[in-house]
């Protein structure tokens, strides 16, 4: 158990009649993302009750609730209830069980069909193709939150020299396992999608498949390791894959 | 026993109450659009509030039933039809063994729900029976029925549950041609208002001071109508362009069912049923959890004002309203057990 940081320093936005919004920063930042994801554990751990549904985002934490559950005694509202109550399980310091990280290695074939940007990427970097696909897989990322579609993870850790800004002109499809940057963050497009990131490389694995035990590959707070793959190793993982 | 699908209607879907716990994995909820009708067809025929119903939305579906079952249809008024005998909304119906459903197309509103005693049998996938037709996901797979499927009643898992008893001894009296009609039907009047000119009511955003002060009185004051590029995920509301008086350099977070996003276009987006879990773009509003149904009940082309409401008001009346349909609920279940 390692501490991340204090936690009486968020504010509490309402977002609806059955929405709160746990604001640590407006950044995106991996110490800031730390504290609220050991937000997240904190909550589940307490196993604070009425809650639906907890969405940790890179400096957010939203708390879908059970306005009924919540209803206010002494005149309060009820997300001042809820509101209340939060503020009495973070008064101690916020901890974060770090023992269980998940380490994910996700295998890309970068360049090519499956990495159409990668040649804009390296123009607007300075730096040639070769050393972009080097820079980025060599990166230790970790999964910052899921969102946009089912499974869809956006990555902490991106090299600062790889950061590029989204394309003009979006895509109204994006292969599924495209891998892509996006500014400052670096995603896996879970399914085919439009998306207005930079494509560099596709993954054959799975990130999202609903009849799947585990349906998403990642989870927030998994740590990531990218590993650089040819075209061949691409073809005979996918086979493997495919039923 | 199986109801065929003759005609699949312009977007039918099977619906539960949504998906929830996964929002975590950018899996959303899904659901019902109005999910006020659609709890109220659900308890017209006797079934507890997460069994499977069809959303029917504009041109409804025709649907051959392979037996005698219990219908009820609820939410937007459909020209609907069991051969040349009018099917009206807000009551229990029955329906014979070889007869025809034809949903017919909307006359008020937008969408109904068509429940079945017993249910509608769906896979569940990740924990409900929601078509969310976005993301592919859901029992066929998220999409909207079509010609020939097959879809059949759940009457066993129902009985099994508590509140859904009534249905089944609704069911047993059936037994047959000497079907107990029950003549009441719903007062639809406090549950569905298709009326265009009652204004939707609209808390404002997190970014509402970010708009210039033109859009800021526009938000409140202007006409909008649903464009035609809408659907299940959101209404993109075609009328004057707002604008932010600078740019905001905002970062994805959780986003909700009424969340009323600017994209940089000028065109604000409500979110609804399907929206994805997360967005970026500015939050200029929130619509008003009493009024979701009223705002899913319009169509493309249909006008729509918003009208300011603050937090609290809207949060207790939101109770308010859910305790009333709870009552409401409770009434027609006893009704049905009398």
């Amino acid at each position: 158990m390692t501490a991340a940081g204090s936690a009486d320093d968020f504010t509490i936005e309402p977002l609806g009649e059955s929405v709160l919004l746990l604001r640590f920063g407006d950044s995106i930042d991996a110490a800031l993302n730390a504290r609220v994801l050991a937000a997240a554990d904190t909550l589940r751990r307490v196993e604070l009750p009425g809650l639906l549904d907890l969405v940790p985002a890179y400096a957010t934490l939203a708390l879908h609730y059970d306005t009924a559950f919540w209803v206010g005694r002494n005149g309060d509202t009820a997300w001042q209830h809820l509101a209340g109550a939060l503020r009495a399980v973070f008064a101690g310091p916020l901890r974060a069980d770090v023992g269980d990280v998940r380490l994910v290695e996700i295998p890309v074939c970068y360049g090519g069909d499956f990495g159409p940007d990668l040649a804009e990427v390296a123009r607007h970097s300075g730096i040639d193709p070769e050393q972009v696909i080097a820079r980025h897989a060599a990166a230790g990322y970790h999964v910052a939150m899921l969102g946009f579609a089912p499974g869809f993870a956006y990555l902490l850790g991106l090299d600062t020299a790889l950061q590029v800004p989204r394309r003009a002109d979006p895509r109204t499809r994006v292969p599924r396992g495209s891998v892509a940057i996006g500014g400052m963050q670096t995603g896996i497009y879970p399914a085919d999608l439009p998306g207005g990131w930079q494509l560099i490389g596709r993954t054959p694995l799975t990130l999202f498949d609903a009849a799947r035990e585990s349906p998403c590959l990642l989870a927030p707070g998994d740590r990531v390791r990218l590993r650089a793959i040819d075209a061949a190793e691409f073809d005979a993982l996918a086979q493997e894959r495919s039923p | 026993m199986s109801i065929r699908v003759l005609k699949p209607g312009m977007l039918t879907t099977l619906q539960d109450r949504g998906r929830s716990g996964l929002a975590a994995f950018g899996i959303g909820r899904a659901g019902p659009m109005d999910d006020v009708a659609f709890r109220l067809a659900n308890a017209l025929v006797g079934n507890s509030d997460d069994a499977a119903a069809l959303e029917i939305s504009v041109i409804g579906p025709r649907l051959h039933f392979g037996a005698d079952a219990i219908i009820a249809l609820a939410g937007a008024e459909f020209d609907a039809h069991i051969g040349t005998q009018a099917v009206t909304g807000w009551r229990r119906q029955h329906i014979a063994a070889g007869d025809v459903l034809d949903c017919g197309r909307v006359r008020q509103g937008a969408r109904a729900y068509l429940a079945v005693a017993g249910g509608f049998e769906a896979e569940i996938v990740l924990g409900s029976r929601s078509s969310d037709v976005n993301a592919g996901l859901g029992p066929l797979h998220g999409r909207p029925l079509r010609d020939g499927d097959a879809l059949m009643i759940e009457r066993m898992r129902a009985s099994e549950r508590g509140a859904a008893g009534a249905a089944a001894g609704a069911w047993q009296r059936v037994g047959g041609t000497q079907a107990p009609e029950r003549a009441w039907a719903l007062d639809p009047r406090p549950w569905f208002d298709p009326d265009l000119d009652h204004a939707i009511h609209l808390i404002r955003g997190q970014h509402f001071d970010a708009l210039d002060g033109r859009s800021r009185e526009a938000l409140f004051g202007a006409e909008f109508k649903v464009a035609p590029d809408s659907n299940r995920v959101g209404f993109r509301l075609d009328g004057p362009r707002l604008a932010l008086d600078a740019p905001l350099e905002l970062i994805s977070e959780a986003v909700a069912f009424g969340t009323l996003q600017l994209p940089p276009g000028g065109r604000p987006i409500a979110l609804l049923a399907e929206h994805p879990t997360t967005g970026g773009y500015p939050r200029i509003g929130q619509v008003a959890a009493i009024d979701l149904p009223r705002l899913a009940q319009r169509k493309p082309g249909d006008s729509v004002r918003f009208r300011e409401i603050d937090l609290d008001k809207a949060q207790s009346r939101y109770l308010r309203r859910e305790r009333e349909l709870a009552q409401m609920i409770e009434a027609i279940t006893k009704r049905l057990d009398a």
